[in-house]
């Protein structure tokens, strides 16, 4: 029996415990308070959040393994660091939006550090069952933070739907997981590399299953990442949840999903990358091609920021088909992959707050209703102009280094069609992305509504203004972030790669 | 070497205006109008200081400066300027400054985005005259884009939303398979650098891989000239646009994809340049032909001369492609392809002279008559005699008279041309006779000549920011028609510095 070195394993968990003690506090607090709108509670969560986020960089260059299934190396430190700014950013602008919309609010705030938790254990596990047990704690609070305005229809109708897609893909996912593991012996992902780089376990037919295996897990990868074919609950679930859940959903659940299938493919079959890679492609030109052209008609400013999440899912995936190990280049897609998450997490995440200021003014979401918008909110109209330009790849964004990285690497694994297939969706998306700036800019406001300015409060404010500065930030200087993304292949070395 | 970084400051100084304008209130219209002439004019004349201070020289670059950028993956934030960029640099001074000054008198709303979007354009077009490293250019490229959209999508006429929205869409579609292309030559040389890059063996001499980013380039390029077919966005813009911002279409805008395939195509890509010459050549005498019949076909004024546009700078790209015909650099070879050259750079100052100017003219009548209908004109020399004055002489220069400048560079593209590549020229020649009947028939005698239209009978004659807009036009393409000299010792030393990275 090995000893377990408590003081370490909990240095190593810190940031977890933090952000779980945090959850606990605020659902013990929520019920011995009488006032829903203290700021006692978004208080606390800010605070568990913040010191999470911080303790996360403690651990950049680490490659430590707690539990025998918890990785603490840069990639989990990437997805901790990720995944909690993406929750402080939701936090900042979900604070306004749950007190005007129900008294429940401690729970709201407890499931968003529950969620934060899910995604960075799912990011950690190194081991198929703590994998498994983690996506489902991010699909169960998931659920239930789509459908957290329990007195809307549009809220239960998208939680139940979700959730039926949900269960039904993780079902898949673990039938996938069990072959794998029948093949290899062993639920650690460790020990399936090794297993299947053993010359004398190759000659066997054990290979055979590996390709279904993925291809059945990567039903509950690419239902997290909203990936062709696994998609169809996005549009809807995004449509009716609260908006700040929408936004996390397109960045945090989205990431994590990126996190699992980077880890799983890469540490426990990178053997097999010329099998999945293939499927990653094939699945990367539908996801893509089938986001951008469904999105040129919607007319629900959520819906459309649903299908540009998933095309924007399969510019990523371009990254992780494209990334050759042995690729020593700054502009590998692994580094692509991660940059891109970064640059998509300001981008979206800027395009949905503002779409919450606007929406807690206005109260709408269709697209219509943005005409005269610079008239209205001329600040909101010009950051969202930024943000749809990084979405769609132009510079000096985010979106533009994030593509620019993804095609990049696309292009050095000689996948040319591959690249050519995603700059020209991205031209198409231009063409969705700039009908909402043609209502905003060219449209003259309703009748009666010139006067008035959009007003949102601080905390949005400075939620829009870090997503901003984000966004330009990471366009004009992306060095600091490209080094960053980087960071996150040294794992890789570590590995019995062929 | 100067130690003042004159091309940053060129390129920036109108995002610091393009802030202050932000800066004003915008009920403050008469300040951010003066603001933004002022600017303009100071830009200008930092232009004109940076025309003076470059020697013309056919080795390096001047006025480098070159900062690390993004040293992961070897961008450097690197400038400089030579023959081919100092004059496009100091005629987009210009045209700036007069577009943002005649702005002034016929913008009325939504003023402050305005003059911040002309700026930002500003700052694209003069970077991308300056980049000298293909990231930098790119991110340069891109960036006009958006102003320009916003330009035509808010203070256009009719139909802008349609036109910017394509503008946007057309020009982005050649540019992104452009980023394919500088990416595959980065991953095959390892640098974004452009100066270092002919010369280089590019994709271990792989010529298909080679033609791929050839053509994926010479798209993005062929689509901003525009080259017949990939026109169809200019008619739209152009015509659609706020009389200023056709001026900088026409104008600059233009010139950034001819000044593409100088600086980029021709030396880094001499011999896929020199493989696939004839079809660039044949689509250059197309676009001469077709623009010019195509334009004798409007009756939209506006649309008219957008089109003869589309002809003007065919004659540019035969002139390109005449230098790509061959590699040859035997004396008297080597001469006519200079002289072509030198004929297609002298063409993209002395269009944009002229057809700047052709659209401000356009913007002078529209403003009076609201409408650009050649049929609901006429007989208005009778009564405008300045607007016909200066509207003829530029239309004049236009279809080439001697004396003035389209004269120049046109001889000086066939002179060439006809040396290299005779029979292809020669078709090209048709589009000369064209464009002379198209600007005497539809525009001097529809408007300006026969039976006056009682409707225009009140109409005023130009005011003096029209004059002060036109005559600086009107005096430099008459100077450089009579004595080009000044910008062709610019042009020359730009020109056969190309032609010596190409052999």
């Amino acid at each position: 029996m090995v000893q377990i070195n408590w003081a370490e394993t909990t240095w190593l968990l810190l940031p977890e415990l933090v952000l779980t003690v945090g959850a606990l506090l605020v659902l013990v607090l929520d019920f011995l308070m009488e006032d829903d709108r203290s700021p006692i509670l978004p208080g606390l969560t800010f605070v568990s959040l913040g010191g999470a986020f911080l303790l996360s960089f403690a651990y950049l260059g680490l490659d430590r393994t707690a539990l025998f299934m918890f990785e603490v190396d840069n990639l989990t430190a990437f997805f901790r660091i990720l995944a909690t700014g993406t929750s402080i950013l939701i936090l900042l602008v979900s604070i306004d939006y749950v007190r005007s919309r129900s008294r429940h609010t401690g729970e709201f705030y407890s499931l968003l550090l529950w969620v934060t938790l899910a995604v960075i254990l799912v990011a950690a596990s190194s081991d198929l069952i703590l994998l498994y047990l983690s996506f489902e704690l991010l699909s169960i609070t998931s659920y239930i933070l789509v459908g957290w305005l329990r007195d809307e229809a549009y809220s239960n109708e998208a939680a139940i739907k979700y959730l039926l897609y949900g269960a039904i893909s993780s079902a898949v996912m673990l039938y996938g997981m069990s072959l794998l593991y029948g093949a290899a012996g062993s639920t650690r992902l460790e020990d399936i590399a090794r297993t299947f780089s053993d010359p004398a376990v190759r000659v066997g037919t054990l290979d055979e299953l590996v390709l279904p295996a993925v291809v059945l897990m990567l039903a509950g990868f690419g239902f997290k990442t909203s990936l062709v074919p696994f998609h169809q609950w996005a549009p809807d679930a995004y449509e009716g949840a609260p908006t700040p859940v929408t936004a996390f959903l397109s960045v945090g659940s989205k990431a994590a999903g990126f996190a699992v299938l980077t880890r799983v493919l890469l540490t426990a079959l990178p053997m097999f990358q010329i099998d999945w890679a293939a499927v990653l492609a094939a699945v990367s030109i539908l996801t893509m091609t089938l986001g951008n052209l469904v999105a040129l008609m919607q007319t629900n400013m959520k819906r459309l920021l649903a299908y540009s999440s998933i095309a924007q899912a399969g510019y990523i995936l371009v990254g992780l088909a494209a990334f050759v190990a042995t690729d020593t280049s700054t502009l590998n897609g692994l580094a692509g992959v991660l940059l891109y998450l970064v640059a998509y997490l300001f981008t979206n995440l800027g395009a949905f707050i503002a779409v919450i200021a606007y929406e807690q003014a206005t109260g709408s979401v269709a697209i219509e209703d943005y005409a005269g918008m610079v008239r209205r909110a001329p600040w909101l109209a010009a950051a969202l102009v930024v943000f749809f330009l990084s979405l769609a790849g132009i510079p000096p964004t985010a979106g533009f280094v994030g593509k620019l990285a993804v095609f990049g690497a696309a292009i050095n694994a000689q996948l040319y069609y591959l690249a050519i297939i995603g700059v020209i969706n991205s031209v198409i998306s231009v063409y969705y992305y700039f009908n909402v700036v043609r209502q905003m800019f060219f449209m003259p406001p309703p009748e009666g509504s010139e006067g008035e300015r959009v007003r949102y409060p601080q905390a949005m404010g400075l939620a829009l203004a870090i997503s901003l500065v984000g966004t330009l930030l990471i366009g004009i200087y992306p060095q600091p972030f490209l080094d960053l993304a980087n960071l996150g292949r040294q794992f890789l070395a570590l590995l019995p790669l062929v | 070497m100067s130690t003042l970084p004159i091309l940053s400051i060129i390129t920036f100084a109108p995002l610091v205006a393009a802030v202050i304008v932000l800066l004003i209130p915008s009920e403050n219209e008469r300040l951010i109008k003066r603001w933004s002439i002022l600017a303009s004019f100071i830009i200008f004349l930092l232009t004109v200081w940076l025309w003076f201070a470059y020697r013309p020289s056919s080795d390096g670059f001047a006025f480098v400066e070159e900062y690390p950028w993004i040293p992961a993956i070897n961008v450097f934030y690197r400038v400089g300027v030579d023959g081919l960029s100092v004059p496009l640099i100091t005629l987009t001074g210009l045209l700036t400054f007069l577009s943002i000054f005649y702005s002034t008198y016929v913008i009325h709303y939504r003023v402050k985005e305005y003059f911040f979007l002309f700026f930002l354009l500003a700052v694209g077009m003069f970077g991308v005259f300056v980049a000298l490293d293909f990231f930098l250019f790119y991110v340069f490229w891109e960036i006009g884009l958006v102003p320009m959209y916003f330009l035509i999508g808010v203070w256009g006429s009719d139909r802008r939303e349609y036109a910017a929205i394509k503008f946007f869409i057309y020009t982005l579609a050649g540019s992104v398979l452009m980023l394919l292309a500088i990416l595959g030559l980065y991953f095959s040389t390892g640098t974004f650098d452009i100066t270092a890059l002919p010369g280089k063996e590019l994709f271990g001499g792989n010529f298909i891989l080679k033609s791929l980013a050839f053509w994926g380039i010479f798209l993005a390029f062929a689509i901003k000239v525009p080259m017949w077919p990939f026109h169809t966005w200019l008619p739209d813009a152009h015509t659609e646009a706020p009389t200023a911002g056709s001026v900088i279409l026409a104008g600059i805008l233009l010139k950034l994809g001819g000044y593409g395939f100088l600086r980029i195509l021709m030396p880094i890509f001499p011999d896929v340049f020199n493989a696939f010459w004839p079809i660039v050549a044949v689509l250059a005498v197309i676009s001469i032909v077709y623009g010019a019949l195509v334009a004798m076909a409007q009756w939209d004024l506006k649309r008219l001369i957008a089109y003869s546009s589309v002809s003007h700078m065919g004659y540019a790209m035969l002139g390109i492609a005449t230098a790509a015909a061959t590699l040859d650099t035997s004396e008297s070879i080597f001469t006519s392809r200079a002289i072509a050259l030198n004929g297609a750079l002298f063409q993209f100052i002395a269009h944009g002279l002229i057809t700047g100017g052709l659209f401000f003219m356009v913007g002078v009548i529209y403003e009076r008559a609201h409408t650009r209908d050649l049929k609901a004109f006429g007989g208005l020399g009778a009564i405008l005699p300045i607007i016909y004055g200066f509207f003829a002489i530029t239309a004049f220069a236009s279809l080439g008279l001697p004396g003035l400048a389209g004269f120049v560079s046109e001889f000086m593209v066939f002179r060439g041309a006809f040396h290299i590549i005779p029979y292809i020229a020669a078709i090209g020649v048709i589009g000369i006779v064209a464009t002379a009947a198209m600007f005497l028939w539809k525009v001097i005698q529809m408007v300006f000549l026969g039976p006056l239209n009682e409707r225009w009978k009140d109409l005023p004659d130009m005011y003096w920011w029209e004059v002060v807009t036109m005559a600086p036009l009107v005096v430099l393409f008459t100077l450089l028609g009579v004595y080009p000299m000044p910008v062709l010792q610019y042009v020359n030393a730009g020109v056969v510095k190309v032609l010596e990275l190409m052999s």
